[in-house]
C-alpha cells in the first residue's frame, strides 16, 4: 500500500501573527507541520506498521520548509517530495499534488482537514476532483481491510460511518491518531532518507492577495452592576453602537 | 547558524583565567544543528505532553508512574543519547546530551529520575565497564528496560563520600563479593533494577564500585523519603545485607571506586548546569505571561518597573549560564576529539576530556543551581499570593529547585574544589597561574595604564573589563596562595569568595563572547536584547568581584598589602556605568512582548 501524506508548513500555533510589506512577517517565528496534517501523518505511520505501507510526505514550498519535511521523515515517512514553489493558494497546491499523484498510484492520499495558516480546507477536495477520486472530510477514524477503508466522522447529533474503496483522498482530524513525537533515532535517520525536490507545474493563478490586516484588537471588557441597566443601555447605544 | 571554524589551540580547563578567548573560540547554542534542535524539540514536547500535565500524579509518587515516564522516554531514544551506537544508543556528542538535560530540566522530578538513569546510573558502566559488562547492561539501560540508581552516599558519608562503611567481602572460593551496608538518599531506588554500589574491600584506602542487580537478592529498602521538592522522584535508603555479587561485576579495579565517583560527578555537574536552563526558561515564560495578565492598580503588573527589574534579571542570568554551559560542553567535545585523534580509546578519551574541564564543571554546577534558585524565587514573587499557592506552577518550581544546590556535591564543596583544582594544576605546572599573578602584582606597582580601548570594535570596552576581572582574580588568588601555602584549605571563607570571583569571570566572559559571535552572524539590530543582557550581566558580575574581592583581601592581607590590593581591586573592577534602569526595561519589554523567555536559541 502506498500512502501520500500532504504536509503544510505553518507558523507554530502559539505564534503572534504580524505583517510587514504586505506579507506575513516570519521574523523570529518557528514553523511546524500543520497540526491536522500531523494527525494524518501519525495515522499513516501507524498504517505503515500494521499494513506494511510505504509513506511519502509531500510539501509545496521553498527550501525553508525542509526542516518541517525532515520532521515528517523523523516521525516515520519513508521518503519525501518537495515541490519547489511558494504555495500561492489552494488550487495551486492541489495542482502540484495531483500532478505528482497522477503517476504514482497512491492508495491513499491523506492530509489535514485544513492547514492552520489560512484554514482554507480546500486542497483535499480539489486534489480528489483532479484525480477523479472521492474526498472524505473530516476523517476522524480510518481503518483499512483489504481494498476497503472504513471511516467515521461526527455529524450533527451523531456519528457517520463510511466505507470507501481505495484509492481516495481524506482530510483528517483528531481522534484519528495521536500526534507522534519524533524519536531520536528517527531524527538521526531522517537525514539519510530521500527528499526529492521537483519543479512545480504552472497552473493559472486564480487568486491574488491584495492586502492583509489583523483583526481589530479586542477592546477591554466593561462590567456593569445589575442595578445599573441605564448605563449598560447607554454604553451599548453610544459606545458599542449596536443598539 | 553557521559554525565558524576555530583556528587556535583549544583552551585547557581553567585556562580561561590566564588566556584571552575570542568569540570564534567558543561554541554558542545558536549553532546547534537542525538535528540537535529536533532532538531538543522532541524532548520538550515530551515534557510538555507527558510530564507537566501529570505533575500531581508524579509528585504523589503514583505507583508505576515514573517508571512509565522513563519507559516512554526510552522508546523515544532519550535515554540512550550518550550511549554509543554499538550498545544500542545514539552515540551523540557531549553537548547534545547537555542540550537534552537543558530541555528536560523543565520537568521537575522527572529531570532527577532522568539524570540518575542516564548519568550516574549508566555512565559508570559506559566509561569503566568491561566489554562484557557494557554488552550486558548498556543496551537495556539505553531503552529503559533496566532502571538504574547510584549508591554512594551513606548516613555518615555525604560530602565525605570516600568514608563510606559499606563492605565488600570476597568469598572463600574467590567468585563472589558479599556487600553489606546502608546507603542513603538513593534516587530511583524504588524501582531500580541496577544499583551502582560503592563499597570498601578490607581496609582499602579507597572504595570499589560494583554493578549490583536487584535480582542478586538481599536488598531491602526504607519507605520513600518525605522531601521538600522533587517529590515525584523516588528517594530511599537501600540496605545491602550480604548481597552476593559475582566478581565479574566489579567496575574497573579494586580501589578505583572513588575515582569513578569523582569523574562521574564531574559529568553530573556539567549536566546540572545545563539542566537548570530549561527550568529557568519555563519559570520565566510563566512569569512573563502572568505579569501580562495580572492587573493591579488598573494595569498589568508587567508595567511596573519593579517587576520589569525581576524579569530582566531572570532572563540575563539564564542567558549567561546558558552561554557558559554550551561553551564548556563544546570544550569537552573538542578535547575528546583531540584525544581520540591521538589514538586514545573512546571511553577513556571521554573521561579525560571531562576531567580536563572539572573546574568548569564545578563552576556550572554552583552557578547554575544558584541562578535557578534566584529565578524560581522571583518567579514566586511575581505571582504574589498565587506564587504561594500549590495550584499555580511556581510553588512546585520553587521547591524542586532547592535540591540542586545540595546534590552532585554541595555548592560549598564545589566552590572549594574549583579553587583547589586551579591551585593544584598550577603547582603541577599545567597552568601558570602564579606567573600571571606575579605579572599582575608588578603591574600594580607600576603606573596604571590610561590606554582606552578601541571603541570602534564591538564590545571593546566590555572585553577590557573582562581582562581586568581576570587580573582581579589572579591578584587575589595568587596572594592568598602565597600567604597560606599548603594551609589554604583551612581558609574556607577566602576560598569561597575567590570561587565566586572565578565563577563570575567565566560566566561573564562566556556571555560577552557568545553575544559577540551572535552579533557577527545576525547583526546588532537583531541582537538588541542579547547585547543589553550581556552588558547588564557584566555589570552585575563586576559588582560581585568587587564585593567578594574585598571580602577575601580584607580577610588576610596585612595593612600595607591591603591598601595596594584594594586599590588594585578598584582599578580592576572599574566599569563604565550603563543606565541600568533602561537596560532592564528593554530586556523586560522584549520578554513581556513575547510573553515568554524571549532569547531562546
Ligand atoms: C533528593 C536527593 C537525592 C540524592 N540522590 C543521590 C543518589 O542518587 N546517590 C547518592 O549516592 N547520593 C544521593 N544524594 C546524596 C547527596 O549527594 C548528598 O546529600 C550530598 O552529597 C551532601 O551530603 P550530606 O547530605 O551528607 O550533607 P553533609 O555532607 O553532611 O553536609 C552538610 C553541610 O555541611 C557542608 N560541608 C560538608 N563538608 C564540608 C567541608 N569539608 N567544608 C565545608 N562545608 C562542608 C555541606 O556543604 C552542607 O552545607 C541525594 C540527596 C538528595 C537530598
Amino acid at each position: 500500500m502506498k500512502i501520500l501524506v500532504c504536509i503544510s508548513h505553518v507558523p507554530d500555533t502559539t505564534s503572534k501573527i504580524k505583517f510587514s510589506d504586505n506579507a506575513l512577517d516570519t521574523n523570529g517565528m518557528s514553523f511546524v507541520i500543520g497540526p491536522y496534517d500531523d494527525y494524518a501523518l501519525a495515522r499513516a505511520v501507524e498504517l505503515k506498521e500494521s499494513h506494511k505501507a510505504t509513506v511519502t510526505a509531500i510539501n509545496v514550498g521553498k527550501s525553508d520548509t525542509e526542516p518541517t519535511i525532515r520532521k515528517a521523515l523523523a516521525i516515520g515517512a519513508d521518503d519525501a517530495i518537495r515541490v519547489d514553489a511558494e504555495p500561492i493558494d489552494a488550487f495551486f497546491v492541489a495542482t502540484q499534488i495531483a500532478e505528482i499523484a497522477k503517476s504514482e498510484n497512491y492508495d491513499l492520499i491523506l492530509m489535514g482537514r485544513e492547514a492552520s495558516d489560512y484554514n482554507g480546507g480546500q486542497v483535499h477536495g480539489m486534489v480528489a476532483e483532479m484525480l477523479d477520486m472521492q474526498a472524505i472530510v473530516p476523517c476522524m477514524t480510518l481503518d483499512i481491510d483489504g481494498n476497503t477503508a472504513t471511516m467515521t466522522r461526527e455529524i450533527e447529533g451523531g456519528k457517520e460511518i463510511i466505507t470507501c474503496d481505495l484509492p481516495f483522498v481524506a482530510g483528517c482530524q483528531e481522534p484519528i491518531a495521536e500526534w507522534k513525537i519524533p524519536n531520536m533515532r528517527g531524527i538521526m535517520m531522517a537525514r539519510k532518507k530521500p527528499l526529492k525536490v521537483v519543479e512545480a507545474v504552472q497552473p493559472e493563478v486564480l487568486i491574488e492577495t491584495k492586502s492583509y490586516e489583523l483583526p481589530p484588537a479586542r477592546s477591554n471588557c466593561k462590567m456593569f452592576t445589575s442595578d445599573d441597566m441605564a448605563s449598560l443601555v447607554r454604553a451599548l447605544k453610544e459606545e458599542a453602537k449596536v443598539i | 547558524m553557521e559554525t565558524i571554524e576555530r583556528n587556535r589551540e583549544a583552551l585547557k580547563g581553567g585556562e580561561f583565567l590566564i588566556r584571552e578567548s575570542e568569540a570564534s573560540d567558543i561554541f554558542t547554542p545558536e549553532e546547534f544543528s537542525e538535528e540537535q534542535r529536533m532532538m531538543a524539540d522532541s524532548s520538550r514536547t515530551f515534557v510538555d505532553r507527558e510530564v507537566h500535565p501529570h505533575a500531581d500524579r508524579m509528585d504523589a509518587l503514583e505507583e508505576g508512574f515514573m517508571e512509565s515516564l522513563l519507559d516512554k522516554a526510552g522508546e523515544l531514544g532519550m535515554l540512550g543519547v550518550s550511549v554509543p551506537e554499538e550498545y544500542g544508543g545514539l552515540g551523540m556528542n557531549f553537548n547534545t546530551s547537555m542540550l537534552l538535560a537543558d530541555v528536560i530540566g523543565a520537568g521537575g522530578s522527572f529531570c532527577t529520575a532522568f539524570g540518575a538513569q542516564t548519568g550516574i546510573g549508566t555512565l559508570p558502566i559506559l566509561y569503566y565497564g568491561t566489554e562484557e559488562q557494557k554488552q550486558k547492561y548498556l543496551p537495556k539501560l539505553a531503552t529503559g528496560e533496566y532502571k538504574a540508581s547510584y549508591c554512594l552516599t551513606e548516613p555518615d558519608a555525604g560530602s565525605d563520600a570516600n568514608s563510606g562503611k559499606t563492605k565488600a567481602v570476597l568469598s572463600a572460593d574467590g567468585k563472589t563479593y558479599h556487600i553489606t551496608g546502608q546507603k542513603m538518599w538513593i534516587t530511583n531506588a524504588g524501582f531500580a533494577d541496577i544499583f551502582i554500589v560503592f563499597a570498601r574491600i578490607e581496609d582499602d584506602k579507597n572504595l570499589t564500585a560494583f554493578i549490583v542487580e536487584k535480582g542478586f537478592g538481599n536488598i531491602t529498602m526504607n519507605e520513600e523519603e518525605k522531601k521538600m521538592g522533587i517529590k515525584g522522584s523516588s528517594t530511599r535508603q537501600v540496605f545491602f545485607n550480604e548481597t552476593p555479587v559475582p566478581v565479574e561485576n566489579m567496575l574497573a579495579g579494586r580501589g578505583e571506586g572513588f575515582k569513578i565517583a569523582v569523574n562521574i560527578l564531574n559529568i553530573g555537574r556539567l549536566k546540572l548546569g545545563a539542566g537548570v536552563i530549561g527550568g529557568c526558561k519555563y519559570v520565566i515564560s510563566q512569569a512573563a505571561q502572568y505579569a501580562n495578565e495580572r492587573k493591579q492598580f488598573g494595569q498589568s503588573i508587567g508595567n511596573f518597573g519593579a517587576i520589569k527589574y525581576k524579569l530582566a534579571q531572570m532572563s540575563a542570568r539564564t542567558y549567561a549560564i546558558e552561554s557558559a554551559c554550551y561553551r564548556a560542553g563544546e570544550d569537552v567535545d573538542n578535547k575528546v576529539k583531540d584525544l581520540k585523534a591521538k589514538g586514545m580509546e573512546d571511553a577513556e578519551a571521554k573521561l579525560k576530556g571531562i576531567e580536563q574541564f572539572a573546574i568548569e564543571a564545578a563552576i556550572l554546577k554552583v552557578h547554575g543551581s544558584e541562578v535557578l534558585d534566584y529565578v524560581v524565587d522571583e518567579g514566586v514573587q511575581i505571582y504574589g499570593g498565587m506564587g504561594f499557592s500549590a495550584d499555580a506552577p511556581m510553588e512546585r518550581a520553587y521547591r524542586d529547585a532547592r535540591i540542586s544546590r545540595i546534590y552532585e556535591g554541595t555548592n560549598e564543596i564545589n566552590r572549594m574544589l574549583l579553587v583547589g583544582m586551579l591551585l593544584r594544576r598550577s603547582i603541577k605546572g599545567e597552568l601558570d597561574i602564579f606567573e600571571h599573578a606575579k605579572a599582575v602584582g608588578e603591574e600594580l606597582m607600576g603606573v596604571p595604564s590610561f590606554e582606552t580601548p578601541d571603541d570602534s570594535e564591538f564590545f571593546a570596552k566590555e572585553k577590557a573589563v573582562l581582562k581586568n576581572m581576570k587580573k582581579a582574580v589572579l591578584m587575589t588568588l595568587g596572594k592568598a596562595a602565597l600567604t597560606f601555602k599548603e594551609n589554604i584549605n583551612d581558609e574556607q571563607e577566602i576560598l569561597m569568595a575567590i570561587a565566586d570571583m572565578i565563577i563570575e569571570t567565566y560566566v561573564a566572559e562566556s556571555t560577552i563572547l557568545r553575544t559577540e559571535k551572535l552579533v557577527g552572524v545576525r547583526g546588532e539590530e537583531a541582537c538588541r536584547g542579547q547585547i543589553e543582557m550581556s552588558r547588564l550581566y557584566l555589570n552585575y558580575a563586576v559588582e560581585i568581584l568587587a564585593t567578594k574581592g574585598r571580602e577575601a583581601i580584607s580577610s588576610f592581607a596585612t595593612s600595607d598589602e591591603m591598601r595596594v590590593m584594594l586599590m588594585g581591586l578598584k582599578r580592576f573592577t572599574k566599569i563604565d556605568p550603563i543606565n541600568m534602569r533602561d537596560t532592564r526595561r528593554e530586556i523586560a519589554n522584549i520578554t513581556l512582548a513575547k510573553s515568554e523567555y524571549a532569547f531562546d536559541i
